[in-house]
């Protein structure tokens, strides 16, 4: 077995133990979701214009919380030391936890679309396929550059505080992208779709490149 | 042609800012040596031995690892090395087998399954092996930092004062694990505070100083005792 | 010395330039005198972009040389620039509220310069709490990297989100620029940009001192 699949098996064998992550995210994500529903409520505004702002809000914060939970059990006992003597390269090693941090992130989103569309009276036919496409490639993006974020904010005294600081910023474009071509679908109003797609891939390859590339210094002692 | 050395460093520097942690350290190890590294806190033993393993990257110099080099090669020097430092980089929510599997296959552990058995057997283990590893004590701890260690059958062995925090069982059972190693013909390179430990089974003292080597000569030459006195005494009047 | 005379220069540009501003370049004939704003508001405005060019140049050459000046330039140029743009943001509020009724509008270029803020604070915030040492400045490299390479995709989707949803945009006024008035904008854009080098300069010198204490404290707790 490769050495980065073996990685990827070792987290998912300790998420399946005590599935912290999992849950967390399912929960603050539905917490979300219902929370937008009563902001809402009241306003009389179509449904489709406002639905897609809270999904990518319950998504975006959910990934955080995901993100510190799976740093944090390798800065537990001081795990990252042993993955950074193990004969893989750095880069490898950012490859493999992106491909955990993605898996689980898409887990959790099993739940939380089929939730989403409930919530919002949504219609779910073929169109559904593209949003659906959507939130793959933005989590990917997501998981990309949070967990060389993730990785920096570990070394700061805020901790887990720090990641949403650097990582909202810096992932406003993906979230403007994502909201408004999610919206765009479900609207049926496809005019810019393409655009923000561009956008999208745009930035997942731009962001998984350079941080697959500068992780060596993020771990560095 | 000459054998191949198990760790070779040639003028090894590391700054840390300002700060000189190693200040060019040039050392020459051959295989089956086992070498009892002293020197103060903050004289850069444990740097070298990071630097050695590959987790911290030298300023300058070049280091090789059973002939290969650590900057041009790091994963494949990586396979002939085994660190342990008092941190075990295990996780909690594992138990033992688990641990070493991920390692086993991490380091293409070949027969892994019959491998852990036997290691859990020689660190007493067995009984606990499906305990997650939360649940152990410290000495339990290092007892299956050690199996890691010596997991993938690493050739030369880096320990960042092993003996630290342990009790006298596992002492033994750690001299005795370095003892077969160095039968086998592995290198082994300790630092430790303890003089009598480290030089229980040591071939070779060297002695680092503010980075720098300042003594280097074979064990049991009684020199390196007085060396070593001398050394601790000029420290504490400091 | 070099440093006096830019701060002479930089104040003289700066008189001069008010001059300009208030005297020489004629009063807006929508806008009225509230327009005045948009000479200062304008050059700060580009320093925002000037500031994210510095602090990305500097992250990538301290992680190629490791060299420590460029560690101390990212840092300067992100507390000059933060400076700016809080002085951009406020001039800018101060100018949309005589003339377009709200304290803030939100188009293409204010969430720009809002989201760019953001992002000089996240880095400052983040050399903040990493403890001192040749860590922080590494990780402050790769962030700002990061970070800086964000500014062109930023850039890309408000202005794409923007043009889907326009709004009043804050411009400066209609038709082309009165020759004195373009006078008044040079000689303002100069003043900021000396403002800009001399606050840099001042910021590093601090800086480089900072570390010449860091060093000596270092020494001195060695021989302890």
């Amino acid at each position: 077995m490769k050495p980065v699949s073996a990685i990827i098996f070792k987290d998912i064998a300790i998420e399946l133990r005590s599935k912290e992550s999992l849950a967390s995210m399912i929960m603050f994500a539905v917490l979300v979701l219902v929370v937008f529903n009563f902001a809402f409520e009241s306003t009389g505004l179509d449904k489709s214009l406002v639905a897609p702002g809270s999904l990518w809000v319950a998504v975006s914060f959910a990934a955080i919380l995901a993100l510190n939970r799976s740093f944090a059990k390798e800065t537990d006992n001081d795990c990252l030391q042993g993955l950074l003597l193990a004969p893989l390269s750095r880069g490898e090693l950012y490859l493999a936890k992106v491909s955990s941090n993605f898996l689980f992130m898409l887990i959790a989103e099993i739940i939380i679309l089929p939730l989403f569309v409930v919530f919002n009276a949504l219609n779910f036919d073929f169109r559904f396929a593209e949003v659906i496409a959507i939130v793959f490639l933005g989590t990917l993006a997501i998981a990309g550059i949070g967990t060389i974020l993730s990785t920096i904010s570990s070394n700061t005294r805020m901790k887990e505080v720090m990641l949403p600081v650097l990582q909202i910023p810096l992932t406003l474009p993906l979230i403007i992208a994502a909201v408004e071509s999610t919206r765009e679908i479900l609207m049926d109003d496809t005019g810019q779709v393409s655009s923000w797609l561009y956008i999208l891939a745009g930035f997942t390859i731009v962001y998984l490149t350079l941080s697959y590339l500068l992780f060596e210094f993020a771990v560095e002692d | 042609m000459t054998a191949t050395l198990a760790l070779q460093s040639q003028d090894i520097r590391k700054t840390f800012g300002h700060f000189t942690a190693l200040g060019g350290v040039s050392l020459t190890v051959e295989r089956g040596e086992f070498v009892a590294l002293f020197g103060r806190n903050g004289a850069g033993k444990t740097t070298f031995l990071k630097v050695a393993a590959t987790l911290v990257r030298a300023t300058h110099g070049k280091l090789a690892i059973e002939g290969v080099d650590i900057h041009e090669e790091p994963e494949k020097a990586r396979r002939h090395i085994g660190f342990l430092s008092h941190n075990t980089y295990l996780y909690r929510d594992l138990n033992p087998v688990e641990n070493l599997r991920f390692f086993g296959r991490l380091y293409g552990v070949p027969d892994l399954e019959g491998r852990i058995h036997q290691l859990l057997e020689r660190v007493g283990l067995q009984r606990r092996k499906s305990d997650p590893v939360r649940a152990f004590s410290r000495g339990l701890h290092q007892r299956l930092g050690l199996a890691r260690v010596m997991l993938h059958n690493p050739s030369v062995i880096l320990l960042d004062e092993p003996y630290t925090g342990l009790d006298a069982n596992a002492v033994d059972m750690l001299n005795g694990l370095l003892d077969e190693a160095a039968a086998a013909g592995k290198t082994v390179i300790l630092t430790t505070h303890d003089f009598d430990q480290g030089i229980r089974a040591a071939t070779r003292t060297v002695i680092i100083d503010r980075g720098k080597v300042v003594l280097d000569s074979p064990a049991k030459d009684s020199a390196a005792r007085d060396a070593y006195t001398e050394y601790i005494r000029l420290g504490l009047s400091r | 010395m070099k440093l006096k005379i830019l701060a002479i220069l930089t104040f003289v540009s700066m008189v001069f330039a008010l001059y300009m501003i208030f005297i020489v370049a004629p009063r807006e004939s929508t806008q009225g005198d509230a327009q005045r704003i948009f000479y200062l508001h304008v050059p700060l405005a580009t320093f925002g972009y000037v500031g994210a060019f510095l602090l990305g140049f500097g992250s990538i050459r301290y992680l190629m040389t490791r060299d420590s000046k460029w560690d101390r330039l990212g840092h300067a140029a992100a507390e000059v620039t933060v400076a700016f743009i809080t002085a951009q943001l406020i001039t800018g509020s101060l100018w949309a509220r005589p003339i377009w009724g709200p304290w803030w509008v939100w188009d293409a270029r204010t969430t720009m310069q809002v989201v760019l803020y953001l992002i000089f604070i996240a880095y400052l915030m983040l050399r903040e709490f990493v403890p001192e040492g040749p860590k922080r400045a590494i990780l402050s490299a790769v962030f700002g990297l990061l970070a800086m390479i964000d500014v062109p995709i930023n850039y890309l989707a408000i202005y794409l989100f923007r043009t889907q949803h326009p709004q009043a945009v804050i411009s400066p006024g209609g038709g082309g620029l009165d020759a004195d008035m373009a006078k008044a904008l040079l000689a303002s854009f100069v003043a900021v940009t000396l403002l800009f080098i001399y606050l840099l300069n001042r910021r590093l010198a601090i800086a480089r001192v900072e570390e010449e204490i860091n060093y000596l404290e270092q020494i001195v707790l060695a021989h302890e």
